[in-house]
């Protein structure tokens, strides 16, 4: 697909992600990933950074699409929102770790989406930025995450009200792109 | 956690709808213009005879100036916070309020004595003016950086100083109705030093709240 048809599409999922609906925003994620990952491994190879440091970048940068949707204009095209806030988030991820910065200009458009697949991480390795989550939010978080709850499976299953589930899973993924902005490599 | 689990939860949060940027923004400002101007009620107050005074050029100029900076940089200011977004036009309108003042200043140097220009220039309330801006700047620079952590600025410290210079060009428009000089050659130095003080100050507090 070519990359201009390509952001309409996103944009489009994305419309429909800010009406609820779901599922087009889960998928919309699904498909930037792969993108974000081949960006992230491209902006940080030359810094000499494993593939698991390009995932980080990656969630980190999911979880900021997702907390900071609302600075997206509907109106506005989304390749330029999203390049920015890609490469804010890589910035920020080479300078924390005190690199020297040298980034890719290049067209998100000409990027393959084939970032390869998620590197293998140990197992301990899995649920490292949990941890440090109150435990009220980690369950929750967990839940759906990992266990794939629904919020109604996660509210029945902790004996909460949907509305709490929500306010701890939302909650719970501020921390979390808190905790990534000030984790210390 | 792996990408995938991560989605999944961000998925499930997508209905926890955010509130707009521009909405964030209105709801912040009424308590900060609510502060500046309870404190503009309780130090300051208007001039006497403050709706004749409009009629009065020079005073009606400096009110205007005041109003349309702030109108500017508000505009550059909801730019700023959101990524990809073109701010440079914004930035560059900005240039309006210094052109205007400097044919402002022109046609005030050619309509004075010559003797009185340093006069009109010093006025009478300069220290006052110095305080008084940024004091009533305040609350409005906090309602407007607490607002923008909603946002998400490229670069924190002009966001900051943006919505440091709107909330000087609110304390100064506040203000301009309060104090009997109304050359633009006392704008121009007086006004101008002490907005330049809370666009610093807002470019400092912006580094440190605006970062996402």
């Amino acid at each position: 697909m070519r990359g201009e048809e390509q952001e309409k599409q996103w944009a489009l999922l994305m419309r429909a992600g800010n009406a609820g609906d779901g599922d087009s925003y889960r998928r919309l994620l699904l498909l930037l990933t792969p993108v974000l990952r081949a960006n992230a491994r491209r902006g940080l190879a030359p810094a000499g950074m494993a593939d698991t440091d390009a995932e980080d970048v990656v969630q980190e940068t999911l979880l900021a699409i997702h907390l900071k949707r609302q600075s997206w204009d509907e109106e506005a095209p989304f390749g330029p929102w999203l390049r920015a806030i890609a490469r804010h988030k890589m910035i920020d991820a080479l300078r924390r770790r005190g690199r020297r910065i040298t980034l890719p200009v290049d067209d998100f458009s000409e990027i393959l989406a084939d970032g390869g697949a998620e590197p293998d991480m140990l197992a301990a390795d899995v649920g490292r930025h949990l941890e440090f989550l109150p435990p009220g939010q980690r369950t929750i978080v967990q839940a759906i995450a990992i266990d794939g709850a629904s919020i109604a499976d996660a509210a029945a299953r902790f004996s909460m009200t949907t509305g709490a589930v929500r306010v701890a899973l939302h909650r719970g993924l501020s921390a979390l792109a808190r905790k990534f902005r000030t984790e210390e490599p | 956690m792996k990408t995938d689990d991560l989605i999944r939860a961000l998925a499930a949060d997508c209905a926890t709808r955010p509130t707009s940027l521009r909405r964030a923004f209105a709801t912040a400002m009424i308590p900060g213009l609510a502060i500046a101007f309870g404190l503009y009620l309780a130090f300051l107050g208007p001039r006497p005879h403050l709706l004749w005074l409009l009629a009065e050029p020079r005073f009606a100029f400096k009110v205007c100036l005041s109003l349309l900076l702030a109108a500017l940089s508000a505009r550059l200011v909801m730019r700023l916070v959101k990524p990809g977004a073109e701010s440079r036009r914004a930035a560059l309108l900005l240039a309006i309020v210094p052109a205007l003042l400097a044919a402002g200043i022109a046609v005030e140097l050619l309509s004075v004595p010559i003797s009185l220009w340093s006069q009109k220039l010093i006025g009478t309330n300069a220290l006052h003016c110095l305080k008084s801006i940024p004091m009533l700047g305040l609350a409005p620079l906090a309602a407007i950086l607490f607002s923008l952590r909603q946002g998400a600025p490229e670069h924190p410290a002009i966001a900051g100083a943006a919505a440091g210079l709107l909330a000087g060009a609110i304390g100064a428009a506040l203000y301009a109705t309060h104090c009997p000089d109304d050359s633009p050659l006392f704008v121009a130095v007086w006004y101008t030093l002490a907005i330049t003080f809370i666009t610093a100050l807002g470019s400092i507090a912006g580094v440190r709240l605006l970062r996402w």
